[in-house]
């Protein structure tokens, strides 16, 4: 079915397509539960979704595109979800934004050379409270300046180098 | 005595779970209960402790560290709360609760939303007994009638105009659906309700269902809601275990199975119809309306959507009648209406107040006004679909009617405020921004229309806008908002609207000064040092990544506006608040 893409352990998928059965999950979750299993949806998997949900692949790519949880490519150990809600803006978050970008020297939607960070800026996490805000991975971090936010990167980066 | 921890996803990201942990650690072997609660809404004082004995609370402890857990726990050991005063909630934030009434919110951050008996304990699934015990499905739709209760996803359409056209339409399987895809940026009222009281929504969802009819339920939650999705299954699965949900609720003839689908980020499934297409595995984008999805929703069944503060009101009713509802708030509103109140705001959090207060009484009594003692410039309620209102329209009673008048809308429940630095036309540009993002792309209008007012905006905030461009603004919204398919395109003009009929002088200073009043649009920003205040320490010109500075040791610095990329680190770094902005 895609003869030049890479080439993913595809058996990982049949508990997702056995639960799909019993449960009548619908394509989204499906989605849902591949991505948590690899990270991202590569495009195998979503050939081997498409042909097991009974649906075109033109729909199966059309539905990971449409929703912005949905990731095609790999991210980095380190996910940066920015906030960027409207309390998140008006307390300076695109300060923030281009705090990290200078860092990290990337841009919305990218990860770095060492696949160490990937910057993902979100609609609203509902912290805001103590906005500005980003999470890495599952940790919150608020009430963000720029220089607090490239103090919070190099920490993460020096405890990586060790 | 108990110790009861605010744990909702604010207080978690504030710290809550690190104090916990330090407090089983520091209680260990002691016959102290730990507990948690959800959010009490006071997000401003996270972490929360609060200490009390049996049932009344004695004690609440704000701003807590992990550091303060050992002092704290050694007090309650030795029964010396007075010794806590010094963590205690002032007076002045204690105001914050005070002008509230509570009825979506009445049990969160008092009870623990990770137990049913909490919740049962607290007179819980009282009025599903009732409704199932004495009330048939129209006596449930009269009552809610009677009470007022208005659709508080922002229409404000009448819940039991929904409830009584899902009960009327043709068809044996009925689907009840609640809407908690809070995409609105700047609101988290379903979040917060879901986290701190899930089996209130489901009691609300289980009334609505007998009324219309319908054997299955389905909550649409955020996926970027962890939390209120892991507490609401929890919820789900004890309900079930405990006869409130699933085949012959409470030995009755009426069976309903409650779901709950993860959404996947997208702003256009908090539309009724797109959300439909999302439960369906599609992609969210809006139907045709008519037929409504009351005669025709999900699988083409009839279907009825609710949004979760709706139907966190609706056991409260059941229970005290919907005259006591309809008591509250104004002639066209009534109940009460949670609002996120956030920005620049003093006591930023949660509050539910009765419908009729002033947008003043909120911001500046409940609110405290702006932080840093800054000038109020506006405050954004409805987020992408409303407005902007100014410091001349603060005694606006809260109102759907009222809000209306404004240009904006009451929407769900986001309400950010602003201050003086805050740049209006930046501001619309931030939700066109959104709106752009967020377009399905079904129809011309929203499509291109909103990319359209996107680029204008943002070429006058760089510097580039020309005569004629508010008229064409102004044009381009007209068109959308008549041409657009669904209420997201319908609605998408708003924040620009409002800012161009209240803030109108700032959009000609952009374009004809090529100045930004607020000195928030970085291309029109200049960075001068004020030669009164500068020491001379030369900080800021060793910042400086681009040598613009200069000056000699103990000597007033200049900035070479040439050079200058305005990057404002030498604002950042100055001890002396010598660097402005012109």
């Amino acid at each position: 079915m895609c003869e030049n893409c890479q080439k993913s352990d595809l058996s990982l998928l049949d508990g997702v397509f056995r639960d799909m059965e019993k449960n009548q999950d619908n394509l989204i979750t499906v989605l849902q539960k591949a991505q948590e299993i690899y990270g991202y949806l590569p495009t195998d998997v979503l050939y081997e979704i498409a042909e097991n949900t009974g649906n075109s692949p033109a729909k199966v790519m059309g539905v990971a595109t449409f929703y912005t949880q949905f990731r095609l490519k790999k991210v980095g150990k380190y996910l940066i979800l920015l906030c960027k809600g409207t309390a998140c803006h008006v307390n300076g978050a695109d300060g923030i934004e281009k705090a990290i970008c200078e860092e990290l020297k990337i841009s919305d939607g990218n990860t770095t050379d060492d696949g160490l960070f990937s910057l993902k800026t979100v609609a609203c996490l509902g912290c805001c409270s103590l906005s500005p805000v980003m999470m890495i991975n599952e940790e919150t971090y608020g009430s963000l300046t720029p220089s607090k936010t490239v103090e919070i990167l190099r920490e993460i980066k020096a405890r990586e180098e060790k | 005595m108990r110790i009861i921890i605010g744990e909702g996803s604010c207080g978690i990201a504030a710290g809550a779970s690190k104090v916990h942990n330090a407090f089983s650690e520091a209680l260990r072997g002691t016959d102290i209960d730990i507990g948690i609660t959800g959010c009490i809404g006071m997000c401003f004082l996270e972490p929360i402790v609060d200490i009390y004995d049996g049932k009344m609370l004695l004690k609440r402890l704000v701003r807590i560290k992990e550091s303060d857990a050992a002092v704290i726990a050694e007090a309650v050991k030795n029964n010396d709360i007075q010794a806590l005063s010094r963590f205690e909630i002032s007076d002045e934030d204690s105001v914050f609760l005070k002008k509230q009434k509570r009825i979506a919110l009445r049990r969160c951050g008092l009870i623990d939303p990770e137990s049913i008996s909490s919740y049962t304990d607290d007179g819980g699934y009282r009025a599903l007994k009732k409704v199932l015990g004495s009330m048939s499905p129209e006596e449930v739709i009269e009552e809610i009638k009677l009470s007022g209760l208005a659709g508080r996803g922002g229409a404000g359409f009448p819940t039991w105009f929904k409830w009584n056209a899902a009960r009327k339409s043709e068809g044996k399987e009925k689907y009840l659906i609640c809407n908690a895809d809070e995409g609105d940026p700047g609101a988290f009222m379903d979040r917060a309700v879901i986290e701190s009281d899930p089996h209130t929504l489901i009691e609300g969802m289980l009334i609505g269902a007998y009324a219309i009819g319908a054997a299955h339920a389905f909550v649409y939650v955020r996926a970027e809601y962890p939390l209120a999705i892991l507490r609401l299954q929890k919820a789900i699965d004890e309900a079930t275990k405990n006869g409130f949900l699933g085949d012959n609720i409470l030995g009755t003839d009426f069976s309903c199975h409650l779901k709950i689908k993860a959404g996947a980020g997208a702003f256009v499934c908090g539309e009724e119809t797109a959300l439909i297409e999302s439960l369906e595995g599609k992609r969210g984008m809006p139907r045709l309306k008519p037929p409504f999805p009351a005669e025709k929703g999900y699988e083409d069944k009839p279907s009825n959507i609710n949004n979760v503060e709706t139907f966190a009101n609706v056991s409260w009713i059941i229970e005290n009648g919907g005259e006591a509802f309809s008591a509250m708030g104004t002639e066209n509103s009534k109940g009460t209406k949670v609002f996120a109140l956030t920005g620049k705001i003093k006591r930023g959090g949660l509050v539910e107040i009765p419908m009729g207060l002033t947008l003043r009484e909120v911001i500046f009594d409940i609110g405290g006004g702006i932080r840093d003692d800054k000038e109020f410039k506006a405050v954004q309620l409805g987020g992408p679909s409303g407005g902007c209102i100014p410091k001349e329209l603060l005694d606006t009673v809260i109102d759907y009617k009222a809000l209306s008048a404004t240009g904006a809308i009451m929407g769900s429940g986001g309400m950010v405020v602003m201050d003086e630095d805050t740049c209006m036309v930046n501001m619309a540009r931030f939700f066109l921004d959104f709106t752009t993002k967020e377009s399905c792309g079904k129809c011309v209008h929203c499509r291109i229309g909103t990319k359209r007012m996107f680029e204008i905006l943002t070429r006058i905030t760089e510097g580039e806008g020309k005569e004629g461009d508010i008229e064409l603004l102004t044009e381009l919204c007209e068109g959308i908002r008549s041409g657009a398919l669904c209420g997201l395109g319908q609605t998408a003009p708003n924040p620009v609207l409002t800012t161009i009929k209240y803030f109108r002088n700032e959009y000609e200073a952009h374009i004809n000064e090529k100045r930004c009043p607020a000195g928030e649009c970085a291309a029109l920003r200049a960075y001068v040092i004020d030669a009164d205040k500068c020491k001379g320490c030369t900080l800021c010109s060793k910042k400086c990544p681009v040598n613009a500075i200069s000056g000699k040791l103990k000597e007033a610095h200049i900035i070479d506006t040439e050079k200058c990329i305005k990057c404002g680190q030498c604002k950042e770094v100055c001890r002396f608040g010598a660097v402005e902005i012109r």
